[in-house]
Protein backbone atom coordinates (compact mmCIF):
# COMPACT_ATOMS: atom_id res chain seq x y z
CA UNK A 1 0.00 0.00 0.00
CA UNK A 2 1.46 3.47 -1.28
CA UNK A 3 1.73 5.39 2.13
CA UNK A 4 1.24 9.51 1.93
CA UNK A 5 3.83 11.50 1.46
CA UNK A 6 6.09 12.81 4.73
CA UNK A 7 4.46 15.92 5.49
CA UNK A 8 7.91 16.99 6.53
CA UNK A 9 8.74 17.12 2.75
CA UNK A 10 5.55 18.49 1.22
CA UNK A 11 5.94 22.52 0.60
CA UNK A 12 3.41 24.52 2.71
CA UNK A 13 0.23 25.49 0.91
CA UNK A 14 0.33 28.75 0.60
CA UNK A 15 -3.11 29.13 2.01
CA UNK A 16 -2.05 27.85 5.09
CA UNK A 17 -3.08 30.26 7.54
CA UNK A 18 0.75 29.88 9.42
CA UNK A 19 2.77 30.34 6.24
CA UNK A 20 3.84 34.60 5.68
CA UNK A 21 3.75 34.95 2.41
CA UNK A 22 6.28 37.95 1.25
CA UNK A 23 5.88 41.41 1.12
CA UNK A 24 8.10 44.15 -0.04
CA UNK A 25 8.40 47.57 1.69
CA UNK A 26 7.53 50.19 -0.61
CA UNK A 27 7.92 53.13 1.82
CA UNK A 28 9.16 53.90 4.86
CA UNK A 29 8.63 57.02 7.41
CA UNK A 30 9.77 57.65 10.94
CA UNK A 31 7.42 58.95 12.88
CA UNK A 32 9.57 59.61 15.69
CA UNK A 33 12.67 58.67 17.79
CA UNK A 34 11.31 55.26 18.42
CA UNK A 35 8.15 54.98 15.84
CA UNK A 36 8.58 54.06 12.31
CA UNK A 37 5.80 53.68 9.38
CA UNK A 38 6.35 50.68 6.55
CA UNK A 39 4.09 50.18 3.67
CA UNK A 40 4.33 47.10 2.62
CA UNK A 41 3.17 45.72 -1.43
CA UNK A 42 3.06 41.86 -2.42
CA UNK A 43 6.14 40.74 -3.78
CA UNK A 44 4.05 38.59 -6.06
CA UNK A 45 1.28 39.51 -8.51
CA UNK A 46 -1.51 38.62 -5.90
CA UNK A 47 -4.51 40.99 -4.92
CA UNK A 48 -4.26 43.16 -1.94
CA UNK A 49 -6.18 41.62 1.15
CA UNK A 50 -8.90 43.96 2.22
CA UNK A 51 -9.23 44.62 5.81
CA UNK A 52 -11.33 45.90 8.04
CA UNK A 53 -10.13 48.82 10.98
CA UNK A 54 -8.88 47.63 13.95
CA UNK A 55 -7.45 44.26 12.49
CA UNK A 56 -3.95 43.01 12.72
CA UNK A 57 -1.02 41.19 10.88
CA UNK A 58 1.32 38.49 11.83
CA UNK A 59 5.22 40.40 10.61
CA UNK A 60 7.72 38.08 10.21
CA UNK A 61 11.53 39.06 9.92
CA UNK A 62 13.48 36.28 8.91
CA UNK A 63 15.80 34.43 11.01
CA UNK A 64 14.53 36.85 14.09
CA UNK A 65 10.75 36.26 14.73
CA UNK A 66 7.05 37.16 13.97
CA UNK A 67 5.08 39.85 15.86
CA UNK A 68 1.73 40.88 15.56
CA UNK A 69 1.34 44.63 14.36
CA UNK A 70 -2.33 46.95 13.48
CA UNK A 71 -2.55 47.69 9.99
CA UNK A 72 -2.48 51.34 10.48
CA UNK A 73 -3.28 53.16 6.87
CA UNK A 74 -6.28 53.60 5.12
CA UNK A 75 -8.82 50.49 4.69
CA UNK A 76 -9.91 52.29 1.17
CA UNK A 77 -6.17 51.72 -0.27
CA UNK A 78 -5.54 48.03 0.95
CA UNK A 79 -2.79 47.73 -2.35
CA UNK A 80 -0.23 49.63 0.30
CA UNK A 81 -0.38 47.86 3.78
CA UNK A 82 0.50 50.45 6.44
CA UNK A 83 2.06 49.29 10.06
CA UNK A 84 2.98 51.41 12.76
CA UNK A 85 5.76 49.85 14.74
CA UNK A 86 7.46 50.98 17.92
CA UNK A 87 10.66 49.40 18.51
CA UNK A 88 10.60 47.75 22.31
CA UNK A 89 12.46 44.40 21.80
CA UNK A 90 14.09 41.89 19.93
CA UNK A 91 12.18 41.60 16.34
CA UNK A 92 10.26 45.10 16.39
CA UNK A 93 14.04 46.70 17.10
CA UNK A 94 15.46 44.74 14.46
CA UNK A 95 12.72 45.81 12.21
CA UNK A 96 13.78 49.92 12.94
CA UNK A 97 16.25 48.87 10.67
CA UNK A 98 14.67 47.64 7.79
CA UNK A 99 15.21 49.78 4.35
CA UNK A 100 12.26 50.45 1.11
CA UNK A 101 13.13 47.36 -1.00
CA UNK A 102 13.76 44.78 1.86
CA UNK A 103 11.17 42.10 2.11
CA UNK A 104 9.36 41.00 5.27
CA UNK A 105 6.64 38.20 5.78
CA UNK A 106 2.91 38.63 6.18
CA UNK A 107 0.48 36.55 7.49
CA UNK A 108 -3.67 38.38 7.78
CA UNK A 109 -5.37 40.13 8.42
CA UNK A 110 -6.32 38.04 11.64
CA UNK A 111 -8.96 39.34 14.55
CA UNK A 112 -12.38 41.24 14.89
CA UNK A 113 -12.64 45.09 13.86
CA UNK A 114 -13.81 48.47 15.45
CA UNK A 115 -17.56 48.13 15.38
CA UNK A 116 -18.34 51.07 12.65
CA UNK A 117 -21.46 49.61 11.96
CA UNK A 118 -22.50 50.42 15.71
CA UNK A 119 -21.50 53.49 15.52
CA UNK A 120 -23.27 54.61 12.81
CA UNK A 121 -25.76 57.58 13.99
CA UNK A 122 -23.37 58.14 17.00
CA UNK A 123 -21.45 60.71 18.77
CA UNK A 124 -17.88 58.74 18.27
CA UNK A 125 -15.17 59.29 21.17
CA UNK A 126 -11.69 57.91 19.98
CA UNK A 127 -9.27 57.55 23.11
CA UNK A 128 -6.24 56.82 22.16
CA UNK A 129 -2.81 56.84 24.21
CA UNK A 130 0.82 56.58 22.53
CA UNK A 131 1.29 54.11 20.03
CA UNK A 132 -2.62 52.82 20.61
CA UNK A 133 -3.44 56.17 17.92
CA UNK A 134 -2.16 53.46 14.74
CA UNK A 135 -4.50 51.08 15.65
CA UNK A 136 -7.50 53.70 15.47
CA UNK A 137 -6.03 55.33 12.41
CA UNK A 138 -8.27 53.14 10.03
CA UNK A 139 -11.24 53.80 11.73
CA UNK A 140 -10.45 57.56 11.65
CA UNK A 141 -10.15 56.92 7.81
CA UNK A 142 -13.50 55.41 7.27
CA UNK A 143 -15.39 57.15 9.57
CA UNK A 144 -14.41 60.52 7.59
CA UNK A 145 -15.30 58.44 4.48
CA UNK A 146 -18.10 58.01 5.37
CA UNK A 147 -18.79 61.27 7.39
CA UNK A 148 -22.40 62.07 6.79
CA UNK A 149 -23.39 58.85 8.70
CA UNK A 150 -22.13 59.78 12.23
CA UNK A 151 -22.92 62.63 14.65
CA UNK A 152 -20.07 64.42 16.47
CA UNK A 153 -16.62 62.37 16.24
CA UNK A 154 -14.02 63.91 18.98
CA UNK A 155 -10.36 62.28 19.04
CA UNK A 156 -8.80 62.38 22.77
CA UNK A 157 -5.27 61.60 22.04
CA UNK A 158 -2.30 61.47 24.69
CA UNK A 159 1.47 60.50 24.50
CA UNK A 160 4.32 61.63 27.12
CA UNK A 161 5.42 64.77 24.86
CA UNK A 162 4.74 66.55 22.25
CA UNK A 163 7.73 64.96 20.30
CA UNK A 164 6.14 61.63 20.94
CA UNK A 165 2.63 62.51 18.90
CA UNK A 166 2.20 60.40 16.04
CA UNK A 167 1.38 61.29 12.66
CA UNK A 168 1.50 64.75 13.97
CA UNK A 169 0.48 66.46 10.45
CA UNK A 170 -2.14 64.22 9.31
CA UNK A 171 -3.66 65.59 13.06
CA UNK A 172 -4.06 69.06 11.78
CA UNK A 173 -4.84 68.10 8.60
CA UNK A 174 -7.54 66.44 10.28
CA UNK A 175 -8.75 68.88 12.76
CA UNK A 176 -8.74 71.70 9.93
CA UNK A 177 -9.98 70.71 7.67
CA UNK A 178 -12.81 67.50 8.50
CA UNK A 179 -15.71 67.71 11.17
CA UNK A 180 -14.00 65.76 13.46
CA UNK A 181 -12.50 67.26 16.68
CA UNK A 182 -8.69 66.88 17.52
CA UNK A 183 -7.74 67.15 21.79
CA UNK A 184 -4.10 66.27 22.32
CA UNK A 185 -2.62 66.28 25.43
CA UNK A 186 0.83 65.25 26.72
CA UNK A 187 2.54 63.95 30.19
CA UNK A 188 5.17 66.86 29.95
CA UNK A 189 5.46 69.90 28.17
CA UNK A 190 7.69 72.15 26.74
CA UNK A 191 7.06 75.97 26.80
CA UNK A 192 6.97 75.73 22.73
CA UNK A 193 3.75 73.58 23.50
CA UNK A 194 -0.04 75.70 23.34
CA UNK A 195 -2.14 72.34 24.08
CA UNK A 196 -3.06 70.29 27.43
CA UNK A 197 -1.11 68.64 29.79
CA UNK A 198 -1.98 65.58 31.75
CA UNK A 199 -3.18 62.41 31.35
CA UNK A 200 -5.69 61.48 28.48
CA UNK A 201 -8.59 60.93 31.02
CA UNK A 202 -8.81 64.20 32.21
CA UNK A 203 -9.77 65.27 28.75
CA UNK A 204 -13.16 63.57 29.64
CA UNK A 205 -14.72 65.58 31.71
CA UNK A 206 -14.29 68.49 29.13
CA UNK A 207 -15.50 67.03 25.70
CA UNK A 208 -19.46 67.52 24.52
CA UNK A 209 -21.24 64.46 23.18
CA UNK A 210 -24.82 63.18 23.60
CA UNK A 211 -24.29 59.83 26.20
CA UNK A 212 -27.69 58.28 24.60
CA UNK A 213 -26.93 58.50 21.41
CA UNK A 214 -22.66 58.12 21.97
CA UNK A 215 -20.15 55.26 21.67
CA UNK A 216 -16.48 55.44 22.51
CA UNK A 217 -13.84 53.38 20.82
CA UNK A 218 -10.14 53.11 22.84
CA UNK A 219 -7.03 51.81 22.10
CA UNK A 220 -3.56 52.23 24.52
CA UNK A 221 -2.02 50.96 27.33
CA UNK A 222 -4.66 48.62 29.32
CA UNK A 223 -4.10 50.77 32.32
CA UNK A 224 -5.26 53.57 30.06
CA UNK A 225 -7.85 52.09 28.76
CA UNK A 226 -9.40 51.21 32.28
CA UNK A 227 -9.47 54.47 33.51
CA UNK A 228 -10.71 56.04 30.09
CA UNK A 229 -13.53 53.65 30.54
CA UNK A 230 -13.74 54.84 33.92
CA UNK A 231 -14.22 58.58 33.35
CA UNK A 232 -16.92 57.59 29.89
CA UNK A 233 -18.72 55.67 33.11
CA UNK A 234 -18.72 58.86 35.34
CA UNK A 235 -20.57 60.61 31.96
CA UNK A 236 -23.29 58.03 31.71
CA UNK A 237 -21.80 55.89 29.23
CA UNK A 238 -22.62 52.40 29.52
CA UNK A 239 -20.09 49.56 29.27
CA UNK A 240 -21.92 47.84 26.15
CA UNK A 241 -21.27 51.47 24.58
CA UNK A 242 -17.25 51.11 25.03
CA UNK A 243 -15.19 49.00 22.91
CA UNK A 244 -11.59 48.49 24.17
CA UNK A 245 -8.65 46.59 21.60
CA UNK A 246 -6.46 44.39 23.80
CA UNK A 247 -2.62 43.15 23.17
CA UNK A 248 -1.11 39.72 24.28
CA UNK A 249 1.69 37.59 23.60
CA UNK A 250 0.90 35.93 20.33
CA UNK A 251 2.34 32.63 18.43
CA UNK A 252 0.07 31.49 15.86
CA UNK A 253 -2.50 34.20 15.55
CA UNK A 254 -5.59 32.25 14.39
CA UNK A 255 -7.19 30.55 17.86
CA UNK A 256 -4.39 27.31 17.89
CA UNK A 257 -1.98 27.98 20.43
CA UNK A 258 -3.61 29.55 23.69
CA UNK A 259 -0.89 31.98 24.04
CA UNK A 260 -2.93 34.91 23.91
CA UNK A 261 -5.12 33.70 26.08
CA UNK A 262 -7.93 36.43 28.16
CA UNK A 263 -9.85 34.48 30.67
CA UNK A 264 -12.36 32.25 28.36
CA UNK A 265 -11.25 34.52 24.72
CA UNK A 266 -8.40 34.30 22.50
CA UNK A 267 -7.55 37.96 21.27
CA UNK A 268 -5.91 36.42 18.20
CA UNK A 269 -9.28 35.35 17.38
CA UNK A 270 -11.82 36.60 19.70
CA UNK A 271 -10.57 40.07 19.83
CA UNK A 272 -8.10 42.39 19.79
CA UNK A 273 -11.47 44.46 19.66
CA UNK A 274 -13.62 43.65 22.74
CA UNK A 275 -16.76 45.22 24.14
CA UNK A 276 -15.67 46.45 27.52
CA UNK A 277 -18.46 44.95 28.83
CA UNK A 278 -17.18 41.74 27.74
CA UNK A 279 -13.49 42.38 29.10
CA UNK A 280 -14.02 44.83 32.34
CA UNK A 281 -13.97 42.14 34.47
CA UNK A 282 -11.39 40.20 33.37
CA UNK A 283 -9.61 43.20 33.15
CA UNK A 284 -9.40 43.47 37.05
CA UNK A 285 -7.95 39.92 37.97
CA UNK A 286 -4.33 39.89 38.52
CA UNK A 287 -3.68 36.39 37.28
CA UNK A 288 -5.38 36.66 33.24
CA UNK B 1 -25.62 95.38 44.42
CA UNK B 2 -22.27 95.02 42.62
CA UNK B 3 -21.75 91.40 45.42
CA UNK B 4 -25.39 90.13 44.29
CA UNK B 5 -24.80 90.13 40.58
CA UNK B 6 -21.00 88.96 41.11
CA UNK B 7 -22.84 86.47 43.46
CA UNK B 8 -25.03 85.55 39.92
CA UNK B 9 -22.00 85.32 37.68
CA UNK B 10 -20.56 82.94 40.45
CA UNK B 11 -23.59 80.37 40.52
CA UNK B 12 -23.05 80.10 36.76
CA UNK B 13 -19.42 78.64 37.34
CA UNK B 14 -19.43 74.49 37.60
CA UNK B 15 -17.31 74.91 40.84
CA UNK B 16 -20.08 76.74 42.72
CA UNK B 17 -23.19 74.37 41.15
CA UNK B 18 -25.73 73.71 44.06
CA UNK B 19 -24.27 75.82 46.37
CA UNK B 20 -26.72 78.40 48.46
CA UNK B 21 -27.85 81.71 47.47
CA UNK B 22 -26.84 83.33 50.83
CA UNK B 23 -23.55 81.50 50.59
CA UNK B 24 -22.45 83.36 47.18
CA UNK B 25 -23.62 86.26 47.94
CA UNK B 26 -21.22 86.11 51.59
CA UNK B 27 -18.28 84.56 49.52
CA UNK B 28 -18.74 87.37 46.45
CA UNK B 29 -17.64 89.90 49.08
CA UNK B 30 -14.44 88.10 48.65
CA UNK B 31 -14.13 87.53 44.87
CA UNK B 32 -13.32 90.61 42.06
CA UNK B 33 -13.17 89.94 38.34
CA UNK B 34 -9.40 89.76 36.92
CA UNK B 35 -8.03 88.94 33.50
CA UNK B 36 -4.37 87.94 32.30
CA UNK B 37 -2.82 88.29 29.06
CA UNK B 38 -1.35 85.39 27.19
CA UNK B 39 1.89 84.69 28.32
CA UNK B 40 1.38 86.28 31.66
CA UNK B 41 2.52 84.87 34.90
CA UNK B 42 -0.34 84.58 37.28
CA UNK B 43 1.81 83.50 40.24
CA UNK B 44 5.39 82.50 40.45
CA UNK B 45 6.97 79.68 42.99
CA UNK B 46 7.68 81.06 46.91
CA UNK B 47 5.70 84.14 46.19
CA UNK B 48 2.87 84.29 48.79
CA UNK B 49 -0.35 82.72 48.46
CA UNK B 50 -2.87 84.96 48.86
CA UNK B 51 -5.69 84.58 46.46
CA UNK B 52 -7.62 81.61 44.15
CA UNK B 53 -9.07 81.83 41.38
CA UNK B 54 -11.77 80.15 39.41
CA UNK B 55 -11.47 80.07 35.55
CA UNK B 56 -14.32 81.17 33.32
CA UNK B 57 -11.87 81.29 29.88
CA UNK B 58 -8.69 80.44 28.39
CA UNK B 59 -5.70 78.14 29.61
CA UNK B 60 -3.35 78.46 32.08
CA UNK B 61 -0.19 76.05 32.70
CA UNK B 62 1.25 75.34 35.54
CA UNK B 63 5.12 75.30 35.21
CA UNK B 64 8.21 74.11 37.76
CA UNK B 65 11.96 75.14 36.41
CA UNK B 66 15.44 73.35 36.96
CA UNK B 67 18.79 73.45 35.78
CA UNK B 68 19.38 71.87 32.35
CA UNK B 69 15.78 70.93 32.48
CA UNK B 70 14.39 74.33 31.85
CA UNK B 71 10.72 74.79 32.13
CA UNK B 72 8.57 71.96 32.12
CA UNK B 73 4.77 71.92 32.23
CA UNK B 74 3.01 69.35 34.35
CA UNK B 75 -0.59 70.41 33.69
CA UNK B 76 -2.91 72.41 31.94
CA UNK B 77 -6.20 74.03 33.00
CA UNK B 78 -9.24 75.77 31.37
CA UNK B 79 -12.34 77.35 32.02
CA UNK B 80 -14.60 75.69 34.94
CA UNK B 81 -11.26 74.45 36.73
CA UNK B 82 -9.73 75.98 39.82
CA UNK B 83 -6.72 77.21 40.00
CA UNK B 84 -4.90 77.27 43.92
CA UNK B 85 -4.70 75.96 46.99
CA UNK B 86 -1.91 77.18 48.42
CA UNK B 87 -3.75 79.76 50.09
CA UNK B 88 -5.37 77.28 52.69
CA UNK B 89 -3.16 76.34 54.72
CA UNK B 90 0.58 77.74 56.04
CA UNK B 91 3.23 78.80 54.77
CA UNK B 92 0.60 80.02 52.26
CA UNK B 93 3.45 80.62 49.33
CA UNK B 94 2.75 78.99 45.58
CA UNK B 95 4.73 75.86 45.14
CA UNK B 96 4.44 76.10 41.11
CA UNK B 97 4.64 78.73 38.82
CA UNK B 98 1.01 79.65 36.84
CA UNK B 99 0.96 80.94 33.33
CA UNK B 100 -2.06 82.29 31.05
CA UNK B 101 -1.29 80.52 27.76
CA UNK B 102 -4.11 82.50 26.47
CA UNK B 103 -6.50 85.47 27.45
CA UNK B 104 -7.57 84.12 30.89
CA UNK B 105 -10.24 85.82 32.53
CA UNK B 106 -11.45 84.54 36.01
CA UNK B 107 -12.62 85.26 39.26
CA UNK B 108 -10.39 85.82 42.14
CA UNK B 109 -10.68 85.02 45.60
CA UNK B 110 -8.85 87.04 48.33
CA UNK B 111 -7.62 83.96 50.92
CA UNK B 112 -7.72 85.77 54.11
CA UNK B 113 -11.41 87.09 53.88
CA UNK B 114 -12.24 83.59 52.23
CA UNK B 115 -10.73 81.69 55.29
CA UNK B 116 -12.07 84.27 57.70
CA UNK B 117 -15.80 83.62 56.57
CA UNK B 118 -15.32 79.83 56.49
CA UNK B 119 -13.91 80.38 60.59
CA UNK B 120 -17.33 82.37 61.21
CA UNK B 121 -19.59 80.11 59.08
CA UNK B 122 -19.28 76.58 59.13
CA UNK B 123 -21.47 75.26 56.94
CA UNK B 124 -20.20 77.83 54.15
CA UNK B 125 -16.90 76.21 55.30
CA UNK B 126 -18.06 72.81 54.86
CA UNK B 127 -19.25 73.47 51.17
CA UNK B 128 -16.11 75.48 49.67
CA UNK B 129 -13.66 72.59 51.70
CA UNK B 130 -16.06 69.65 50.47
CA UNK B 131 -15.92 70.89 46.60
CA UNK B 132 -12.33 71.60 47.08
CA UNK B 133 -11.46 68.26 48.06
CA UNK B 134 -12.97 67.11 45.30
CA UNK B 135 -11.05 68.67 43.06
CA UNK B 136 -7.96 67.77 45.01
CA UNK B 137 -8.80 64.00 44.24
CA UNK B 138 -9.64 64.29 41.57
CA UNK B 139 -5.85 65.62 40.83
CA UNK B 140 -4.35 63.63 43.09
CA UNK B 141 -5.53 60.76 40.50
CA UNK B 142 -4.86 62.26 37.62
CA UNK B 143 -1.19 62.96 39.31
CA UNK B 144 -0.69 59.66 39.76
CA UNK B 145 -1.83 58.12 36.23
CA UNK B 146 0.81 60.91 34.82
CA UNK B 147 3.45 59.57 37.38
CA UNK B 148 3.37 55.75 36.24
CA UNK B 149 4.36 57.16 32.52
CA UNK B 150 1.25 55.16 30.62
CA UNK B 151 2.23 55.74 27.46
CA UNK B 152 5.66 54.73 27.44
CA UNK B 153 5.21 51.85 29.12
CA UNK B 154 4.49 48.44 27.13
CA UNK B 155 0.40 47.53 27.09
C1 LIG C 1 -3.25 42.62 18.32
C2 LIG C 1 -1.97 43.37 18.55
C3 LIG C 1 -1.71 44.50 17.80
C4 LIG C 1 -0.52 45.20 17.99
N1 LIG C 1 -0.30 46.31 17.23
C5 LIG C 1 0.88 46.96 17.36
C6 LIG C 1 1.17 48.09 16.53
O1 LIG C 1 0.36 48.51 15.69
N2 LIG C 1 2.36 48.70 16.68
C7 LIG C 1 3.27 48.27 17.62
O2 LIG C 1 4.36 48.87 17.72
N3 LIG C 1 3.02 47.24 18.42
C8 LIG C 1 1.87 46.56 18.31
N4 LIG C 1 1.62 45.48 19.11
C9 LIG C 1 2.62 45.11 20.11
C10 LIG C 1 3.74 44.36 19.45
O3 LIG C 1 3.25 43.15 18.93
C11 LIG C 1 4.84 44.07 20.48
O4 LIG C 1 5.45 45.29 20.85
C12 LIG C 1 5.88 43.16 19.88
O5 LIG C 1 5.33 41.88 19.79
C13 LIG C 1 7.11 43.12 20.73
O6 LIG C 1 7.98 42.18 20.15
P1 LIG C 1 9.55 42.33 20.26
O7 LIG C 1 10.19 41.07 19.78
O8 LIG C 1 10.01 43.57 19.59
O9 LIG C 1 9.75 42.50 21.80
P2 LIG C 1 10.15 41.38 22.83
O10 LIG C 1 11.61 41.21 22.78
O11 LIG C 1 9.29 40.20 22.68
O12 LIG C 1 9.74 42.16 24.12
C14 LIG C 1 8.41 42.14 24.51
C15 LIG C 1 8.18 43.22 25.56
O13 LIG C 1 9.02 43.09 26.63
C16 LIG C 1 9.71 44.27 26.86
N5 LIG C 1 11.12 43.98 27.05
C17 LIG C 1 11.95 43.45 26.14
N6 LIG C 1 13.15 43.32 26.64
C18 LIG C 1 13.07 43.79 27.90
C19 LIG C 1 14.00 43.91 28.96
N7 LIG C 1 15.24 43.51 28.81
N8 LIG C 1 13.57 44.45 30.13
C20 LIG C 1 12.31 44.83 30.29
N9 LIG C 1 11.39 44.72 29.32
C21 LIG C 1 11.76 44.22 28.17
C22 LIG C 1 9.60 45.15 25.68
O14 LIG C 1 9.42 46.47 26.10
C23 LIG C 1 8.42 44.58 24.99
O15 LIG C 1 7.26 45.29 25.31
C24 LIG C 1 0.43 44.76 18.96
C25 LIG C 1 0.15 43.63 19.71
C26 LIG C 1 -1.02 42.95 19.52
C27 LIG C 1 -1.31 41.72 20.34
S1 LIG D 1 -2.02 33.44 19.36
FE1 LIG D 1 -2.35 31.31 19.31
S2 LIG D 1 -4.34 31.16 20.10
FE2 LIG D 1 -4.09 33.28 19.89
Amino acid sequence: MALPPNPAFTAPHVNDPMVPQPYRIAGRREENYDTFTLELVPLGDEEPHGFRPGQFNMLYLFGIGEVPISISGDPARPELLAHTVRALGTVTTAMKELKVGDVVGLRGPYGSSWPFEALQRQDVIIVAGGIGLAPLRPLIHHLLSERRRYGRLVLLYGARTPGDLLFQKQLAKWDEKTALEVHLTVDRGTVAWRGNVGVVTTLIPRVQFDVSHASAVICGPEIMMRYSALELEKRGMARDQIYVSQERNMKCAVGFCGHCQFGPHFVCKDGPVFPFSLVAPLMKVREV
Amino acid sequence: MVTRDLSRSLAQHAFFRGMDEKHLVFLAGCAKNVLFDQGTFIFREGEKAGVFYLLRYGQVALEVHGPRKGQIRFQSLHEDDVLGWSWLFPPYTWHFDARALSLVRAFAFDGVCVREKCDADHELGYQLMSRFAEVMVGRLQAARLQCLDLYGAPA
